[in-house]
């Protein structure tokens, strides 16, 4: 990042003081504003939590509590204190890792969260991977061949993927792949086999097999990962290539490019080496926000393909009403979102000359 | 006949109030039909409004309820053009009436979020100052927040159904309409004619809905439809998870959910409502692309 941002702003060293100030500025502003939201989100979790028709004291003190043992249990949640005061009772309690505990798994809900991570985050990282290697060149080969049968091919193949729901892609792409042809492994993340087997060290499937040499597990996982992977990866592809079409679109009708014709580079070297270099802030933007959405729309893949992260996690606890958990995954799920966003938008705006106030 | 119409209706100087209305409904239903985008997403939402009004006569007779256990999980036949389900009612029938439900979802998500964003964007971009940057502000924590997941709490706490599916989904839809609106009614305020307008000594309601409204609708009315085929997605995505409209209510998630256990063996049962979800989703998104291309042809 940084060799491109010094080759896109030759900025004289005499400037460097007062961008460290705009840089430190706008980091100050970045550190407010994550906070904001946080806080907002927290709010709207709070309020969430007192909507719900359970009675957190009898969750903790059970229903043969007698009426001591009941007010006890409401005293210590800080129930008789005034509701703004709850709130920030429950802004530290989360700022400090305390999301109460699971009643499904009676583990503390933050232990079962770091759990439960890795999985969603190995699903989403790959997912994106496959998304930016197709979801790119697929946008530009669109804008370049604007109007042409490539740029419809293209368009119908992101408009289709905006429209389908993705937890019905999956069941057809289990029943095709799985069921029908055999391609690749069903739900869950290894076979039975290996899940014996399996010491977590990270928690990412694919990484500790890696680690401890276990070829045969590595492939296993792949088996299993591909599938679901593909199917998200084809949600960010959509967007990726469509907002990669409309900014190369936009260099594209610029002067330099005509003039690097002029120059005799041929048409796809215009492309690729002049006008893609200038896409690639804005794409770095794009490729951050369709993460963020992947975290979300891994909610659902999961629950289709039996993947133990967060969105499994999530769901499982909402069936059995386990507040705690719902309304922690929640936050962890909106904070990692809100966070990807902000710095998206932060280095966005540090990176891109255009945007730096002067 | 037709002639004197077509040229009272597309006539430059129109010489009444109502002649420029019907003018400019012609004109824009026009740009509609010649926009085969646009074209195909009507007529695809039309159709949907159509089924869901008709269902019990598009159903031949099938009900949507009946139980016929004797038939269940039959595959597509003469009875049951597209097979039964687990409890061996008409996928057919429950396909239809399941428009129902969605179209439910989507007209009151849109009663709700339209006003609230409209009346926030607008009062923030024309009084500016404060009240701007804190109603911004609120609108960009409501913008940050992952919407599926803050809809599954909220079905979560308020328990399952309708209603609680559209609250959730309102909650996190609003923002978008706000931010339109507000860039907008910025661009607009300062036009000569709300000068003219503030100086006849109108009142700042009286702006805001009698002249600056009206200019932000063609807008936000993009911006919805191409936002429906998201909205049905997450509302098919709350009703596969059980938090949707309740059984025996045909709604097309729960239908897919419900076929998910057969669905190496009787892949009809979850394919059908799959196949709806998407064809109605795809016709919002056809739609909405159409509209965006005829009334914003900037952000094309």
């Amino acid at each position: 990042m940084s060799t491109e941002a010094a080759s896109l702003d030759p900025a004289p060293p005499r400037d460097l003081g007062r961008r460290a100030t705009g840089i430190v500025r706008r980091l100050a502003g970045l550190v407010f504003s994550l906070a904001v939201t946080f806080l907002g989100l927290t709010a709207v979790t709070f309020f969430i939590s007192r909507l719900t028709k359970i009675d957190p004291v009898l969750a903790v003190a059970g229903d043969k509590a007698n009426k001591q043992a009941y007010d006890a249990a409401y005293h210590a949640l800080g129930l008789d204190q005034p509701v703004p005061v709850q709130y920030l009772i429950y802004v530290k309690r989360v700022l400090t890792g305390d999301m109460g505990m699971s009643v499904l798994t009676s583990n503390p809900v933050f232990t079962d969260l770091i759990r439960v991570f890795p999985a969603t985050f190995e699903l989403s990282t790959v997912a994106v991977i496959i998304g930016v290697l197709v979801g790119v060149p697929a946008g530009v080969v669109a804008a370049a061949r604007k109007g042409r049968w490539q740029d419809q091919v293209i368009r119908v193949v992101g408009l289709f993927g905006y429209s389908v729901p993705v937890f019905w892609l999956g069941l057809v792409g289990l029943f095709l792949f799985y069921g029908k042809l055999g391609w690749v492994s069903g739900p869950g993340r290894l076979d039975v086999v290996y899940q014996a087997t399996m010491t977590p060290i990270t928690g990412v499937v694919l990484v500790d097999a890696l680690l401890q040499g276990n070829w045969d597990m590595f492939t296993n996982a792949f088996a299993h990962l591909i599938l679901p992977a593909s199917i998200l990866g084809y949600f960010s592809l959509a967007y990726i290539a469509r907002m990669t079409r409309s900014f190369m679109i936009d260099q594209l009708g610029q002067e330099y490019v005509v003039a690097a014709r002029i120059k005799g580079n041929s048409f796809w070297q215009a492309v690729w080496r002049h006008a893609f270099p200038n896409i690639l802030v804005p794409l770095i933007t794009v490729i951050g926000l369709s993460y963020a959405s992947l975290l979300e729309g891994a909610v659902l893949t999961e629950t289709v393909f039996a993947w133990p992260g967060l969105g499994l996690y999530i769901t499982n606890a909402l069936f059995n009403s386990d507040m705690n958990a719902v309304l922690g995954g929640a936050v962890l799920v909106g904070a990692v979102f809100i966070g990807i966003n902000q710095i998206c938008d932060f280095l966005y705006k540090v990176f891109d000359p255009r945007l730096r106030t002067p | 006949m037709t002639d004197t119409l077509g040229q009272w209706l597309m006539s430059e100087a129109p010489m009444s109030r109502r002649q420029a209305i019907f003018g400019r409904i012609y004109r824009n239903a026009r740009a509609v039909v010649r926009n085969p985008t646009a074209l195909v997403g009507l007529v695809i939402v039309v159709a949907l409004i159509l089924v869901a009004v008709f269902a019990p006569w598009l159903s031949l007779g099938q009900s949507p309820l009946t139980q016929d256990l004797a038939s269940r999980l039959g595959p597509p036949s003469a009875a049951h053009w597209f097979g039964t389900d687990e409890l061996g009612r008409d996928i057919m029938a429950r396909t239809f009436y399941g428009a129902q439900a969605t179209l439910t979802i989507v007209f009151l998500v849109a009663v709700v979020v339209v006003p609230i964003g409209l009346v926030v964007g607008m009062v923030a971009g024309y009084l500016g100052g404060w009240v701007d940057a804190v109603l911004m502000r609120i609108t960009d924590i409501f913008l940050a927040f992952p919407r599926l997941v803050l809809a599954l709490a909220f079905a979560a706490a308020l328990g399952p159904g309708i209603d609680n599916a559209v609250i959730a989904i309102s909650l996190t839809s609003w923002p978008a309409y706000a931010r339109i609106a507000r860039s907008e009614t910025l661009a607009i305020a300062r036009s000569d004619f709300i000068q003219a307008a503030v100086l006849q000594g109108a009142s700042t309601p009286r702006i805001l809905f009698r002249h600056i409204l009206p200019l932000c609708l063609s807008s936000v009315i993009v911006r919805l439809t191409l936002d429906m085929a998201g909205i049905i997605l997450t509302a098919a995505g709350l009703g596969f998870l059980g938090l949707g409209a309740q059984p025996p209510t045909p709604e097309w998630g729960a239908m897919v959910s419900s076929g998910r256990d057969v669905i190496l063996d009787q892949w009809w049962v979850a394919t059908i409502p799959g196949i709806a979800i998407f064809v109605v989703s795809l016709g919002f998104n056809l739609l909405g692309d159409g509209l965006r291309d005829i009334f914003d042809p900037k952000s094309a």
